[in-house]
């Protein structure tokens, strides 16, 4: 048995850790009290709070994804002018957008798309025409070349009266600051982790300390240190998943019951798992059994040291 | 199968407790160690099952150079030296019989349950089989740990002042497995300092007498 868990061969590493134990191996080492409930705690709450972090990274990831493509879609120039002069400002707008890298053709709104515009601002009956209105021209934008500021600047020197109304301006520094949440949620998964390895080890080495007299008695009688350690390493790793389980479902649960979008709206609501995205906390009792494992192997490897 | 050329040995930052010790262990032989108390038996069984290095000498455990075996190495050889300790500890969460079972236990070997009941009648345990180590007597204990040495065939016994703490009568019962032991062919090596036990087991079988006295290793006289 001792050797499936010296191998990585998945299988052989699954029989050794969760197959039922040959002759009862397991019981070498006492009960091994609080640190089982400390173990099983800590897995809990930390699964539970991998939970969230990786819903705020995906979340957040995905908010930042919508608003930069957003802002990759269309800008307007308003082109305002006394009477008589507008059709050439224009044409001088035009002339300057049909040259302008990363954009596609410009087009100018015609009068009913305009006048369709401010319906809802004035009504049905409003004669449009006898206003005096700006012409409006949509610019797609196809690639990130288009650079806002220069054609502003542009617009400025080349076509007075031509404004370019870049309605997504305000998100740039809301997509930075997405992005860097995504970030603190990549980040806080990596301090759970940590965290949780931290804890592991501490409760597996007080688990060790406190059966000093047993492994000193395994090794007297010519148990090897793997045959020892993995006696230990099985306990923590079973605990670290099954805590690990609940705390994910938990936390699982608390999201799937969030109020939906409709209900609510805003970013808040946006916290949460979509389509496959639910099976990637499903990943977190598994990483907890890895933690477990990889945490006690070491500290009880590295305690036998002192055992000869 | 255990043999010292001039070994040495003293205690991290002490002088030299043991020096110049010649030994062989002759196969299928009864040996007794002996010496006042504070000679250096404990020590000399300890380096016998690789739990301390000599540091000086050259000395060879069936073949092999005791330092130049890693930690593995040291647990298969204990599993080839049954070794009685003077106080002996066992797991204490674990019924005697379990305990007595532990080297098949982690040596990942099935145990024979008619083995098992003859080992528990042969030290007399068979009553205590289900009883937790602590509420051995003393006797017992030693008893528990002789079956528990000798449970996965070794070739060598070692037993460190097994009758220490018992009455003469128990330590008689004591030294008859031992003796028994010694002739189904095993070799046994008994540290005491008691010179009454060896003469009332020399009695009944031959044994061979090295005694430690200023610092190293004699073979007794026919006195003893
Ligand atoms: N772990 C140890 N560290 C330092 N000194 C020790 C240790 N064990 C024993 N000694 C010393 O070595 C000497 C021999 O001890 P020991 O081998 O137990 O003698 P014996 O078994 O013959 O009574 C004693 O003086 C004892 O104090
Ligand atoms: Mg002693």
């Amino acid at each position: 048995m001792g050797a499936d868990l010296r191998t990585l061969n998945p299988i052989a590493l699954w029989r050794g850790l969760f197959g039922s134990e040959v002759n009862g191996s397991d019981r070498i080492v006492p009960p091994t009290g609080f640190t089982a409930q400390l173990t099983l705690f800590s897995a809990g709450a930390m699964a539970f709070l991998a939970v969230f972090a990786l819903a705020l990274a995906l979340a957040t990831g995905r908010l930042a994804e919508r608003w930069s493509s957003d802002l990759a879609g269309a800008v307007t120039i308003r082109v305002s002018a006394p009477a008589g002069e507008q059709e050439a400002r224009v044409q001088s707008a035009l002339q300057i957008l049909r040259t302008t890298p990363g954009v596609g053709q410009p087009r100018q709104l015609p009068p009913e798309e305009l006048a369709a515009l401010l319906e809802p601002w004035f009504g049905p009956d409003m004669p449009v025409d006898a206003l005096p209105m700006p012409a409006l021209i949509d610019l797609p934008v196809e690639s990130a070349d288009f650079d806002p500021e220069g054609l502003r600047l542009r617009l400025e020197a080349e076509a007075p009266g031509s404004v370019l109304d870049d309605h997504t301006e305000w998100r740039r520094p809301l997509i930075a600051a997405a992005k860097r949440l995504k970030f603190l949620g990549i980040v806080s998964l990596i301090l759970i982790a940590a965290a949780s390895a931290a804890m592991i080890t501490l409760a597996a080495k007080a688990a060790l300390a406190a059966n000093g007299q047993v492994i000193r008695v395994l090794r007297l009688i010519g148990a090897r240190d793997l045959t020892i350690a993995t006696a230990f390493v099985r306990r923590f790793t079973r605990r670290a998943a099954a805590g690990a389980t609940v705390g994910t479902a938990a936390g699982m649960l608390g999201i799937a019951i969030l109020p939906s979008a409709e209900q609510a709206g805003g970013f808040l609501t946006g916290l949460g798992f979509q389509g496959l995205g639910w099976l990637l906390p499903l990943t977190i009792p598994l990483v907890a059994a890895a933690v477990g494992f990889f945490a006690t192997r070491w500290a009880a490897l590295k305690m036998l040291e002192a055992v000869r | 199968m255990i043999e010292m050329r001039d070994v040495g040995f003293g205690y991290q930052g002490q002088a030299e407790l043991l020096s110049d010790m010649n030994l062989s262990l002759q196969a299928g032989m009864f040996h007794f160690l002996t010496g006042p108390s504070g000679a250096g038996k404990t020590t000399l069984l300890r380096l016998c099952y690789g739990d301390l290095m000599p540091s000086s000498g050259r000395m060879s455990l069936f073949g092999e150079e005791p330092r130049s075996l890693d930690r593995d190495a040291v647990a298969d050889l204990r599993r080839r030296v049954g070794v009685v300790h003077q106080d002996p500890q066992f797991l204490d969460h674990l019924p005697v019989a379990e305990n007595i079972a532990l080297p098949l236990t982690i040596a990942g070997e099935p145990v024979d349950m008619q083995a098992m009941r003859d080992l528990l009648g042969w030290v007399q345990l068979q009553g205590h089989a289900r009883a937790l180590p602590p509420s051995l007597s003393g006797g017992e204990r030693q008893r528990a740990a002789l079956a528990r040495a000798v449970i996965l065939s070794p070739d060598v016994v070692l037993a460190d002042e097994p009758t220490g703490n018992l009455d003469w009568e128990m330590s008689m019962r004591l030294m008859q497995l031992l003796i028994e032991l010694n002739k189904s062919g095993k070799t046994v090596l008994v540290a005491t300092h008691d010179l009454n036990l060896i003469r009332a087991t020399k009695a009944q079988v031959t044994a061979r007498v090295l005694r430690i006295s200023g610092g190293t290793l004699h073979l007794a006289g026919a006195d003893l």
